[in-house]
Order: structure tokens, then C-alpha cells, then sequence
């Protein structure tokens, strides 16, 4: 079952100069058709300025498409009324640690999407603490976030968002701000979310190396998905995502420059194991 | 003409009842021309001791000469200092202010007391060594693109021509492309302009490529200080400190490891395919 | 540099005043101030004293530690009371040059003197003993009455709290922009006053330019987590009165009424 489904969405960006005249018009997301299935791990890879992040302000009802729809765990997002729903259903994660944070104290900050949406005390408490157990920051639940480093404040906010049990987690480049250390820790706690928990991801990223262990990945550029499919079909392709101005992991592009030089080895190598174990056989032979 | 640390050591909040360790008995030598990486993670102290080196913060312990004056010394002008260790800040866009791109630029050479033309000029001339469009240094610096507001933001601190330019993590937030840009105009920097380069950064493999040179930080103190051959040899120790060398290194090792007679001190993936290449013609 | 600067601070430390429910230290302090301005005779005063030196040994806050935060405002309760000492008009005690002191002059520049000090410790008191956290939502349900003249009490608290948090996160912010422009030659300490305003432009253009980016980033965040006002809303940590309170609330009222009494009985008049 599809739990996002984005049908021919279009949106644009209008630039008004003072007087509130239209000086330009950039469309971020340009007919853009996409499905997600439940419990998938996707990952939607891009330059800076390629549409991903407005495509995934779609996905939760921040943005509502101008053409097109987006229908999210069944419910179209441009019905305003259910946008609640929608939003408990697709939780988001943003890139900046600090200006997602609203509580003062950990655990109250975990607390206030359940507080948002209703839910009754006791049960708010049983939540705070399942999510920040599940992102392993249970032993933090009463510190100041200020104290905490970047990791940490973006684990946070993923048990902030999984307090309100959603079906489906949005993370809009949640490790642009931090440290290979803190990338790590992110991304564990998030692959972790999907495979014990079930919940389906969607990571926003342009580090070619978070995609890796993705289900499924989508390339955009220019506000169109230009290229789809699993991690090893993505990156056996090095000189088109070159041409996308994206990166490709070390061990690939090894790979790739070795067959420039006439080494046999198949396309797709995503890891030093596969890379070692390809180039160890070949010697024997 | 260099820049020398001698053993200096930096408490925060010294007088405070919670003292924290920011540098522990520091060393360096800069000498002219030399391109350096520092790594370390976050709270390694690499940041603190950036901030040493013109003269922001002042070391507790221990002094730094440049050019052979005592920069602690009474009476030394730390305005110059500052205008010749030019320093580059963590997103530096957000320091942007004026109306323009050309009189941001200008706004550091001003302060140093050049008259008006003077300061043109030297804007002028830093904008176009960032490689920024020439048509668009009139425009407001709030509507250009991430990548373009920091080569706005560097041309800043270029245009009160230092001799040694610091930059604290200028890929920061960047896209591949962008970063690359910015590495390679940096590098230009210093092969051109025979300027000394300090990058700091919390990747190994952006730096890899680059830099002469690269010391590790980590709780304070030098962990390492050696060419990236010598470090990145170190990779297990690296590992222990929360860092890792880049990947090519371990490739080498695994490689070597399983009775690949290859080298493993290649830093960059084209020495590291030419050198398995030849391995295997060989074989 | 700026890590200084504290404001609002919580003395934390284990005390009943401490552990009083948010809504009775608000009521308590407004009651409090309202009493000081009904006193007609010093007795008034002498039982406020009593009261708040009461209020202070209990909340266990060193009373040096809250006196230190008053330095800045010694200076305007010693203008105003030199402004009464020597405007009011009355019988003359001592009188030279143009300046002449009236004994109501006096009396005047002390009660101010006295009135000043005991709003400042009385509302210290509160913000030294409750968590910002905790004195928001006080404020929020305790003054959820004004809900019905429209006043935006969930807003206003939200606001605060908000504040609360990211001033510090400002305030490293500041620092950070000062560095930068240290390092690009500023010169923030020399000059006359106007130069000095004009060299701190380049610090605050930046600071507000990000203030707002913040805002903005927080605003959407906000909304992405279903935040959609107070209607509708549940605590996490709801307020609860205890019998503490109630007990608290007693003694507020006796203190009221025997203070105002006591303190406009005309049989104490000195004036």
C-alpha cells in the first residue's frame, strides 16, 4: 500500500519586487509523479536549489501543490480541514536544530506535539517516554537542549515527532549541520525507527553515503525526479549523477575509475567488502 | 614572516565556579605558503584555537609570536593582527550586513583606515578572487544563493589582505558542487597568491585532497600533527577519537591486508586506482 | 562576554515558597504590591518587612544573592527619592540656597525609598523560586479569567516561553556575530557615542536578519508538530493546587487584611 502518493504536483515560487510586482517565477516542483510505500526506507537526493525540500514541505500540508495533489495515508492535503491528520500522520524533521526545539526542558519538548493534538496527560507521559527511549535519549529527559550537541537536539526532535505516533517521518536534511559523529547517530536512530518500529521514511539528503542501505531512491533535479530506483542502480550511473552535480561514495567511484582503467569489475559497488572481495578474485584468476 | 604557537593554554570561564578546559598546552608552528588541515569533532578545541590566532580570545598560558612580535605583548595593535590572520567563520553569510555585496566587502579594509578608493579596489579585487559574477556586486547580498553569499563573505576578509587566511568549516551546509567550488577556489588561494591556508573541518575526506598538511585535535590538545600520508596511517587511533580516515585508506588496508601487495599511503581515489591498476597488470 | 547577563534567574535549592504552585507566588505578588500602595502610616510598611523577611527565610534564597541583582536599580530609587526629597512642598526642616527640605519631603524620599526596595525583593522573590517554565503556565491558567475581555493569555505565555528559550541561544549568537566582525577590523569600543552606535550596525543587521530566519524556521516547525493555538490543547504537566496552597492563600488574606488595616488606621498618621 502506497502511503504517499504524489500526483503531477507542480509548485511555484513567485518573486514580488516592492510594489508587489511579479519579477520572477522559479517552479521548484515541475510535475513531479512519485509513490512511497508503507514501511519503505526512501531517501530523495538533490542539489541545493533541485525542488527536494519543497517536494517534502508537500508531503506533510506545508505546502499545498498548485497543480496536481498529494494524498497522504489517504487524504488529499489540500483538504484543510483534515490537515491535522495529515500532520499527525506524517511527522516532520527540519535541518536546524535549534529552530525546532520549543521546550525548555527535554522531555516537554517531546511532549508538545502530543499536547498539541489532544492527548490526555498519563498518555502523554507513556509517550515521551517510549520515543525518547526509542531515539536513546531517555537519560537526557530532564537537561536544558541547549546543552546538548547537535546530534543529540535532532534526536530530540525525531522523539518529538514519534510521540505523535505517525505513520510516516519526514526528515529534511537532518544532518547538514552536524558532525560526522552526529550524522551517525541520526541516522542510526532513524534506520532503527524504521525497522523496529515500522516507520516508514522519507530522508532528504545530498550525502551520497546516507542513501546506501535506502530501499529506494529518488534523484531530483531542477524540480523533476530525473532518475529512481535502488541504491545500486542509482550509483552504478556515476557519470550521470556527476552530471547532477552529486557526489558519489569513495568506494564507487573507485570502482568506477578502475573500469576507466580497464579493471573488470560488475557496476554498483557500494561497499569496501564487495569492493575488496571483487578485486581479490580477479587477482587469482 | 610565520606564526608560532608556543605551549598556550585557554580555561573558560576561569573565574566562574565551573571551569572547562578549552586548550591544553598547545604547540604550532605556521610556516609561509603551507596549506593545513585541522581536524577534530565538535568541542575538540579546534574552533578555540582559531580564535587564538588573531587575537580573539586570549590564551590563559603560553604566548604567539607573529612575526616574531609577542602578540600578547602591551601596546601591540591586534586591529592589524586581525587584518593580516584573516579569520572566516562557520557560515560566515550570517555576518553579512550592507546593502550591497561591493560595500560589505569594503566595510574590512575600511576599518583598517584606507581611504575610500583604496578600499574599492581591494573589494573589487576580492570579489573577483572568489570567482563572484562581477555583474552582480551591486545587488543586495540577502538575495544571492548559499554558495554565492560565502564567497561574498570570504571576499570580506580577503579584501583586507591577510597573509594567512583561517576558514572555519567553509563547506558547511554545502552541496557537493558548492563544496568542491569553494575547496578548489581556496586552493587557488594558495597557490596563486601564495597565501597560507588553514582549513578547519571535521571531514577527512574533504580535505584529503588538499591540504600539505593536517593536525588532529581532539579534548584540547594536538593529537596528531604529520602529512595526510603519516595520519591517515593512523587510521585505528583515529577511530578511537571519534574521527576516521578517508575511505580509499581503509580500501588500501583491507586490500593489503588480504595479500594485495599494494601501497596503502595514497590519499586520493585517482592515486589509489592507479596504484590497484598497476597491482593487478602485475600480477 | 555576554554570558553574563542573567535574567529572570531561578535560585534552585529545595523550599515549600519553591514548591508553591505558580498561580499563588503570581497572585501572592500581585496582592503584595497592590498592599504597598494602600499604606497611609509606616506600621503598614514595618508589617510588609515582617512579611517578606518571613517569605525569604523560607524560600532558603541567600538574601545577599538577591540584593546583588538590585545594583541596577539603586540608582533609580535614589533619583526618585532625591525628585520627592526635594519637590514636595510642606513645613521646611532645613533650607539653603534655593533648596529648602520639607519634613514631608523627608517622609516622601523614604516611603519611596522603602516601596521601591520591597517591590523589587517581593517580585524577586517569585522569579528566584519558579522556573520559567512553571511561571508561564501559572500565568496561563491563573490569568485565564482575562480570556473573557480577549485578552490572548495562551499567546502571551507561549511567547514568553519561546523568549525564554532561545535568549540564550541569541545571546551566543551576538557573541558569534562580534567575533566575526572583530575579525574583519571593527572597532567596537573607541570612538564618541555616535560612532559607537554606528559601529554596532554590522552586529545588529546580522542579529536581526537571523532572529527572524529563526522565527520563521520555528513558526513552521511548530505548525508541522499540529500546533493550532490553546483550543484543544492538553498538558503534559497540567497544575494542580495542593493543600500547601490553599494553606498559602489563607495566610495571603490575613496578611492583606491586617497590613491594609493596620496600615490606613489614621491613629498611626505621622504625616
Amino acid at each position: 500500500m502506497e502511503i504517499v502518493k504524489a500526483k503531477d504536483v507542480v509548485f511555484e515560487y513567485i518573486r514580488r519586487d516592492d510594489e508587489g510586482e511579479v519579477v520572477g517565477i522559479t517552479t521548484a516542483v515541475d510535475h513531479v509523479n512519485l509513490g512511497i510505500e508503507k514501511g519503505d526506507f526512501i531517501a530523495i537526493l538533490g542539489h541545493n536549489g533541485s525542488g527536494k525540500s519543497t517536494l517534502a514541505k508537500h508531503f506533510n500540508a506545508i505546502l499545498v501543490p498548485e497543480e496536481g495533489s498529494v494524498i497522504v495515508d489517504g487524504i488529499d492535503t489540500a483538504e484543510s480541514e483534515r490537515i491535522w491528520d495529515i500532520r499527525q500522520n506524517a511527522g516532520m524533521v527540519f535541518q536546524n536544530p535549534d529552530n525546532q526545539i520549543i521546550g525548555q526542558v527535554v522531555e516537554e519538548d517531546v511532549g508538545f506535539g502530543p499536547e498539541n493534538i489532544g492527548v490526555p496527560t498519563e498518555e502523554i507521559w507513556e509517550r515521551v517516554e517510549k520515543s525518547l527511549k526509542a531515539v536513546g535519549m531517555y537519560e537526557f529527559r530532564k537537561n536544558s537542549p541547549n546543552r546538548l550537541s547537535g546530534g543529540q537536539k535532532q534526536r530530540i526532535s525525531i522523539a518529538g515527532v514519534l510521540a505523535m505516533k505517525p505513520k510516516c517521518i519526514i526528515l529534511d536534511e537532518p544532518t547538514a549541520m552536524l558532525d560526522p559523529k552526529g550524522r551517525k547517530e541520526v541516522l542510526e536512530a532513524v534506520h532503527e525507527l524504521n525497522k523496529k518500529e515500522g516507520v516508514t521514511v522519507i530522508l532528504i539528503t545530498h550525502y551520497m553515503e546516507e542513501v546506501i542501505d535506502a530501499d529506494k531512491v529518488f534523484v531530483m533535479d531542477a524540480g523533476k525526479v530525473v532518475m529512481q530506483g535502488t541504491p545500486r542502480q542509482i550509483f552504478s550511473l556515476v557519470d550521470d549523477l556527476k552530471s547532477l552535480r552529486l557526489d558519489v561514495p569513495q568506494v564507487t567511484l573507485l570502482a568506477y575509475e578502475l573500469k576507466k582503467r580497464g579493471v573488470n569489475l560488475p557496476d554498483g559497488i557500494l561497499t569496501t567488502d564487495e569492493l575488496v572481495e571483487n578485486l581479490l578474485s580477479l587477482k587469482r584468476n | 614572516m610565520s606564526l608560532i604557537v608556543d605551549h598556550i593554554s585557554y580555561i573558560y570561564d576561569k573565574d566562574s565556579g565551573l571551569p572547562t578546559v578549552g586548550l591544553k598546552d598547545v604547540s604550532l608552528s605556521i610556516p609561509d605558503g603551507q596549506f593545513i588541515g585541522v581536524i577534530g569533532h565538535t568541542g575538540s578545541g579546534k574552533s578555540t584555537l582559531m580564535q587564538h590566532l588573531n587575537g580573539l580570545i586570549k590564551a590563559t598560558e603560553g604566548s604567539i609570536y607573529f612575526n616574531g612580535e609577542d602578540i600578547y605583548d602591551k601596546g601591540y595593535d591586534l586591529k592589524k593582527l586581525r587584518s593580516k590572520v584573516g579569520l572566516v567563520f562557520q557560515y560566515p553569510e550570517h555576518q553579512l550586513f550592507a546593502e550591497t555585496v561591493f560595500a560589505d566587502v569594503c566595510y574590512g579594509p575600511g576599518n583598517l583606515g584606507l581611504d575610500k578608493k583604496d578600499c574599492e579596489l581591494r573589494a573589487y579585487d576580492a570579489l573577483r578572487k572568489v570567482g563572484f559574477p562581477e555583474e552582480l556586486i551591486f545587488t543586495s547580498p540577502f538575495d544571492l544563493s548559499g554558495g554565492q553569499k560565502r564567497r561574498v563573505a570570504i571576499a570580506g576578509v580577503l579584501a583586507m589582505k591577510p597573509e594567512i587566511l583561517i576558514l572555519d568549516e567553509p563547506t558547511a551546509g554545502l552541496d557537493p558542487k558548492g563544496r568542491d567550488e569553494i575547496l578548489g577556489m581556496i586552493k587557488e588561494l594558495q597557490q596563486k597568491e601564495k597565501m597560507t591556508i588553514i582549513l578547519v573541518s571535521h571531514s577527512m575526506d574533504d580535505v584529503a585532497e588538499y591540504v600539505d598538511r593536517i593536525v588532529v585535535m581532539n579534548h584540547g590538545s594536538i593529537f596528531l600533527d604529520n602529512s595526510p600520508q603519516v595520519v591517515f596511517s593512523h587510521y585505528k587511533e583515529l577511530e578511537e577519537i571519534g574521527l576516521s580516515a578517508p575511505q580509499v585508506t581503509y580500501i588500501m588496508h583491507a586490500l593489503s591486508e588480504q595479500g594485495f601487495p599494494v601501497k596503502c599511503d595514497v590519499t586520493t581515489i585517482q592515486e589509489a586506482a592507479d596504484e590497484i591498476a598497476a597491482c593487478l597488470k602485475n600480477n | 562576554m555576554l554570558r553574563d547577563i542573567t535574567l529572570g534567574q531561578y535560585y534552585q535549592t529545595e523550599s515549600v515558597i519553591h514548591r508553591l504552585d505558580p498561580r499563588v507566588k503570581l497572585l501572592g505578588t500581585i496582592l503584595f504590591f497592590i498592599s504597598l500602595f494602600c499604606f497611609k502610616n509606616p506600621v503598614g510598611y514595618a508589617i510588609a518587612i515582617i512579611f517578606l523577611a518571613v517569605v525569604i527565610f523560607l524560600s532558603k534564597v541567600p538574601f545577599l544573592f538577591m540584593v546583588r541583582g538590585m545594583k541596577a536599580i539603586i540608582f533609580l530609587m535614589v533619583f526618585t527619592s532625591l525628585v520627592n526629597l526635594f519637590a514636595t512642598k510642606g513645613d521646611a526642616v532645613l533650607s539653603f540656597w534655593k533648596i529648602t527640605i520639607t519634613r514631608q519631603g523627608i517622609i516622601m524620599a523614604i516611603t519611596i525609598a522603602v516601596r521601591i526596595s520591597l517591590l523589587i525583593i517581593g517580585s524577586s522573590i517569585m522569579t528566584l523560586t519558579t522556573t520559567p517554565n512553571h511561571l508561564t503556565d501559572g500565568m496561563e491558567k491563573g490569568l485565564r479569567f482575562l480570556k473573557v475581555i480577549k485578552v490572548p493569555v495562551h499567546e502571551i505565555a507561549m511567547m514568553m516561553s519561546i523568549a525564554l528559550r532561545f535568549i540564550p541561544i541569541l545571546l551566543e549568537e551576538t557573541d558569534k556575530i562580534m567575533k566575526a566582525q572583530l575579525a574583519r577590523g571593527a572597532d567596537l569600543e573607541s570612538g564618541n557615542v555616535f560612532k559607537r552606535v554606528k559601529a554596532m550596525v554590522p552586529i545588529l543587521v546580522p542579529l536581526f536578519i537571523s532572529a527572524f530566519r529563526r522565527a520563521n524556521d520555528l513558526a513552521t516547525a511548530m505548525e508541522a508538530r499540529c500546533y493550532h493555538g490553546g483550543d484543544g490543547r492538553t498538558k503534559m504537566k497540567p497544575l494542580k493546587y495542593q493543600k500547601r496552597d490553599a494553606v498559602a492563600y489563607v495566610i495571603l488574606a490575613v496578611y492583606l487584611l491586617v497590613s491594609i488595616f493596620l496600615g490606613r488606621l489614621w491613629i498611626f498618621d505621622i504625616m
